[in-house]
């Protein structure tokens, strides 16, 4: 992986000036991230029901994607098997609510986090040696792995047709006696809030410590990188599991929310549709698997109220992206402001 | 079943995986593109050979004659290379990741186009198959036209050896592989090579799905299926080697085989577990160049 890869997406910039943020990343991120906050904090107020429910599966997404991000974004490297971590976080809440009479979502968390570093570790220490399409077809195929273990292994994991994923406890509160719908767009919509936040300041903080930048710098030249002393495989591979632990708690908003664990969750087209969420976003910006999360929900909602062949139109979005808006939705707003502030 | 009865299962699915990796490996070889749709354009092969195949049937075309309609559906179709050869050339100058992302859409638009067709049923080319009868072999038995598919694929093989080594086309070929500045400097127009070979793979998916199709139904989720298969098959044989793309299907071909018979569970696991080895101990494959 060359230079070329942030400066195809930015356009111009080189990559490394980022972190010296310019007006538009620090201010305007600090103000994006509060307006942000705040107006997701309000949308249960007057919002329909129905697109408070949304909320939760963007929310549950734009975790597993900042994670994805640093990976893709930051570190370059993109993975085709990123699902499989969502799948284990449904998983792991799902069966320590089985085996150990787990009831509250803390816990869950706990389990998932931990289960996707144990998992996560050998995977990060292979893959850790490849970039470019050979760590895309390895970390694909070991999402297929795990997939085909969920379904084959029947007794252990339901098989095809999954686990239950049952309703937790917030904070030690029980919310039985509400209905799954209140609970859902009341209660857990803020409890996801709270967890997407916390996401978004830890990512912040990751992206901008010195252990972000030598990522980003072995993104950029692995070979200088390394003379001025990066550990690149070890970088990259840490990187891995942070994204790893992101996804796993993405993985557990979703199972909560559906109250399922299925393993179509691993199947590795749902690693691509992760991987569509961060380019419609904007994989080279901080936000922008976050924006992408957002946009993709409200759009494949919206296409599939209007036509059964959604994935065709979803398709077509994607190759345009590729092709002409390589930036995504943030980088081409980004290049935008820039282009109007040169003025 | 008998070991001999795993081995000839094992060699036809060996021969189906090579018609569909050969192609990969041939585009991957010269312009270092991995076309995660090429199980989509398989099936599209698959699909668009029933259509026609039952349409010249009706038409009066003599049953024995069938693999031809077959094969000139599958020929045709690979047409559809050229235009996609176009849409990727957009992004040769772009990182690697980029061609995941745009085979993928590919993955996702030719899916509905597939569905808006032919419907979410899976499709059969009923009654062909069993035409020729079977052949047994030390008490084995196995449908004629299998035996004809292994031979196919391996006339492929033969055929696409002998382009490659032989012919001055194949050499220009393998000089753009090599060096394609050099080779654009020595008078070879890289841009016929490319707009070639992708159109070459093209046809070789879509002519293994077409002449597969009488041996099994295909279903919309074959062309999804089929990539991770066909990934399989090029880790373990190296990315970009035609003998890796042999040798790598009959490995995948026989595991299945065996493993559908002796443990079903561990089905695609197997496969699997041979992959990350080859990944971790040898990661350019049997017969790749070194990796990364």
């Amino acid at each position: 992986m060359s230079t070329e890869f942030t400066s195809v997406a930015l356009g111009h910039t080189a990559s490394l000036r980022d972190n010296k943020p310019g007006w538009f990343a620090r201010r305007g991120l600090q103000a994006a991230i509060f307006l942000g906050v705040v107006a997701l904090a309000a949308v249960p107020q007057f919002a329909d029901a129905y697109y408070v429910s949304l909320g939760i599966p963007f929310m549950a997404y734009a975790v597993a994607l900042l994670g994805f991000n640093l990976l893709f974004g930051y570190g370059g490297l993109l993975s085709f098997g990123h699902a499989l971590f969502l799948a284990l976080g449904a998983y792991a809440s799902a069966m320590s609510a089985r085996h150990f009479g787990l009831t509250s979502i803390e816990g869950m968390l706990l389990c998932a986090v931990g289960v996707s570093l144990l998992v996560a570790l050998p995977i990060a220490f292979v893959a850790s040696r490849f970039v470019g399409i050979f760590f895309g077809m390895l970390t694909l195929s070991f999402g297929m792995l795990f997939y085909s273990f969920l379904n084959k292994f029947y007794h252990l994991t339901g098989g095809d047709s999954g686990m239950n994923v049952p309703q937790p406890t917030l904070l030690g509160r029980s919310y039985a006696a509400t209905g799954k719908m209140e609970f859902l767009t009341g209660p857990f919509y803020y409890y996801c809030l709270v967890l997407l936040a916390l996401g978004v300041l830890v990512m912040w903080g990751i992206v901008r410590s010195p252990y972000g930048l030598h990522l980003q710098a072995a993104r950029d030249n692995e070979v200088k990188a390394s003379y001025l002393g990066v550990k690149t495989r070890q970088v990259r591979g840490v990187a891995f599991l942070i994204s790893a632990v992101y996804g796993a708690v993405g993985g557990v908003i979703l199972g909560v929310n559906t109250g399922l664990a299925d393993p179509e969750l691993a199947y590795w087209t749902h690693s691509g549709h992760l991987v569509f969420m961060a380019v419609l976003g904007g994989f080279q910006q901080f936000l922008g698997p976050v924006v992408g999360a957002f946009v993709f929900i409200l759009l494949q909602d919206e296409l599939q109220a209007v036509t059964q062949y959604w994935r065709f139109f979803l398709g077509i979005v994607l190759a345009a992206l590729v092709i002409g808006m390589p930036g995504g939705i943030l980088g081409t707003v980004r290049a935008l402001w820039n282009r109007w502030r040169k003025r | 079943m008998s070991l001999i009865g795993i081995l000839m299962a094992g060699v036809f699915h060996a021969a189906a995986l090579f018609l569909l990796t050969s192609g990969l490996q041939l585009v991957f070889g010269v312009q270092r593109i991995v076309n995660l749709a090429c199980g989509s354009l398989y099936a599209l092969g698959a699909y668009v050979g029933i259509s026609f195949t039952t349409w010249a049937l009706a038409q009066g075309l003599p049953v024995p004659m069938f693999p031809l309609a077959l094969l000139a559906a599958g020929l045709v179709v690979g047409l559809i290379g050229l235009p996609l050869e176009r849409l990727i050339s957009t992004i040769y100058k772009r990182p690697e990741s980029f061609q995941l992302l745009l085979t993928f859409s590919l993955i996702l638009v030719f899916q509905d186009v597939l569905r808006f067709f032919w419907g979410a049923n899976p499709q059969q080319l009923a009654n062909v198959a069993m035409h020729y009868g079977s052949v047994s072999l030390w008490g084995a038995q196995m449908p004629a036209y299998n035996v004809f598919v292994i031979l196919l694929a391996i006339a492929t093989a033969v055929g696409l050896g002998w382009f490659l080594g032989r012919t001055t086309l194949g050499k220009m070929l393998r000089a753009t592989a090599e060096n394609r500045e050099a080779s654009a400097a020595m008078g070879v127009n890289v841009r016929m090579v490319y707009l070639l070979v992708f159109t070459l793979g093209t046809t070789l998916s879509t002519v293994g799905g077409a002449m597969v199709v009488p041996t099994a139904a295909v279903s919309l989720q074959i062309g999804v299926d089929l990539v991770v298969e066909a990934f399989a098959v090029i880790v373990i044989g190296g990315l970009g080697s035609m003998k890796g793309a042999a040798a790598g299907a009959l490995i995948v071909g026989l595991i299945r085989a065996a493993a559908l018979v002796l443990y079903p569970e561990v089905e695609v696991l197997a496969t699997y577990v041979i992959v990350l080895a080859v990944l971790v101990f040898k990661p350019s494959g049997l017969f790749g160049k070194a990796a990364v």
